[in-house]
């Protein structure tokens, strides 16, 4: 609702101010361009979408991955998180010439840029999952006699089931938008590479088309890890409906 | 048989002595209830047992096997019912089972049902209240394989009508199955109901300063604790804790 009315101002200050539409096409111009020019838009969504996907699963993995190892071994916990703040720090802007300089231009340095903004949330949110593992239970579970083991697969991983789907709910926005932001590097196909010719023909119109999608894209992405986590974790729907 | 015998026990924490020159012997198929104030380290005794912590001086006797600083050797229901929220009441109490090797799902469900929790066997914990938490709590303590179950104060958090109904349960299952139980509580009349033996602890550094046999018969009923000899082991228990702990 407040989106339909946002856009209803939006096209009437466009339309009364009589803005050019190079500098801020009206939404009705910009819904025309999507609809006219989707046999040649959606070659490069298509694109997008898969590298944006792939770069999703490997990163998440990645960062699920590093959140275990540093969790299970301390003394690897102390070294490296610092140097994982560290690298969340380095603006991807700058990296990015420099991994097409190290990889070419293939998908090699996408999937790294991906990766690198995706594995981060993931980390963390696991990471304070398996800390916020309550004492009792495992107490419990180390009178009962878990192994190290046991203790994780059994409790820490599955307390910390509901933390792990936070981050992936942020890694996945990220993801489209890393995926969008490697495009620039230098790309045959791709939203990204849709909007730079866009922006530089001043065809405003597209660049809001491509952004329109790129949100549509990450909101799909989102509900569906929203899904999975209502199956997952069915548990926890529960005991707060109860509340 | 002596099941589970602790001898000549010392634990300290840094400067602070907790447990010093603790002995009990453990017969099988007894329950026997260690009786302290607060803080007087009982839960350090069953860390103890539990293979948590290794006493600094004295050897644990499980079947005559040493277990100090082994975990896994006794089962254990812990003060809170300690469920884990994502498993349905039958996937939690076979959780015990799981840990040391293989469950079986049949006689889960047979005690689920004895139990009186068999129309929640696929429900999750918190559909459940405190005390029928504390049953599911039990009833996995019994089905874990080890020889002994320790109970640690499992129904201190319970409110007085509960904790009647639930000590009454407890000693009918009990009673089916005479599981060797060693038993922590602070309250007096929960020892003197459920137990054999009354084993009563001293303050810090805890040893055991009186070791006594609780004189009533089994099948035991509530009428039991109105009972003049009731009452009299009370106050025996009552003035010798309070001796010990305020002079």
């Amino acid at each position: 609702m407040v989106l339909l009315f946002l856009f209803i101002i939006w096209e009437m200050v466009v339309k009364l101010a009589e803005i050019p539409a190079w500098l801020l096409p009206p939404p009705t111009e910009i819904i025309e361009e999507a609809m006219t020019g989707w046999s040649l838009f959606s070659v490069h969504l298509q694109s997008t979408i898969q590298l944006s996907l792939l770069g999703f699963v490997i990163g998440s993995s990645i960062g699920l991955i590093t959140a275990i190892i540093l969790h299970l071994i301390p003394i690897i916990r102390e070294s490296i998180y610092p140097l994982l703040i560290l690298s969340q720090n380095i603006p991807i802007i700058v990296l990015a010439p420099l991994l097409v300089i190290w990889f070419g231009f293939g998908l090699m340095p996408k999937l790294i840029v991906i990766t690198l903004v995706c594995f981060f949330p993931i980390t963390v949110a696991a990471l304070d999952g398996f800390r916020q593992t309550p004492n009792e239970l495992k107490h419990y579970m180390m009178m009962a006699g878990a192994n190290r083991g046991q203790l994780f697969w059994k409790l820490e991983l599955p307390y910390s089931l509901p933390a792990v789907f936070s981050g992936l709910k942020i890694s996945a926005t990220y993801s489209v938008m890393g995926a969008v932001i490697s495009e620039w590097l230098g790309a045959k196909n791709g939203v990204g590479v849709y909007m730079t010719l866009a922006s530089s023909s001043f065809r405003t119109d597209r660049v809001f088309v491509a952004i329109l999608f790129i949100m549509i894209v990450s909101l799909i992405l989102f509900a569906i890890i929203l899904l999975i986590e209502r199956i997952l974790v069915r548990w926890k729907a529960k005991e707060e409906n109860k509340k | 048989m002596t099941l589970l015998s602790i001898e000549n026990v010392s634990k300290s924490f840094g400067q602070n002595e907790v447990i010093h020159g603790l002995n009990l012997q453990i017969q099988e198929g007894e329950f026997v209830s260690i009786l302290g104030p607060s803080g007087s380290g009982k839960s350090t005794i069953f860390n103890l047992i539990g293979g948590l912590l290794t006493p600094e001086e004295g050897t644990i006797h499980l079947q005559n096997k040493i277990i100090n600083g082994q975990r896994g050797s006794v089962s254990y229901m812990p003060q809170t019912p300690s469920l884990l929220p994502w498993r349905t009441i039958l996937q939690n109490v076979v959780l015990g089972q799981e840990l040391r090797g293989t469950t079986n799902i049949e006689k889960a469900q047979e005690m689920i049902h004895k139990a009186g929790l068999g129309e929640y066997i696929h429900s999750y914990p918190h559909e459940l209240s405190g005390g029928m938490k504390q049953r599911v709590a039990f009833i996995r303590a019994l089905l874990s394989p080890q020889p002994i179950i320790l109970l640690d104060e499992p129904f201190s958090a319970l409110d007085e009508l509960t904790r009647l109904s639930m000590q009454k349960w407890l000693l009918n299952i009990w009673e089916s199955n005479k599981r060797t139980v060693l038993f922590v509580t602070h309250n007096i009349e929960e020892a003197l109901f459920l137990s054999d033996r009354i084993l009563i602890l001293s303050q810090r550094p805890a040893s055991v300063i009186s070791d006594l046999k609780v004189p009533f018969d089994r099948p035991r009923n509530e009428e039991l604790v109105l009972e003049d000899q009731f009452l009299e082991s009370k106050r025996a228990i009552h003035y010798s804790l309070k001796r010990n702990v305020y002079e």
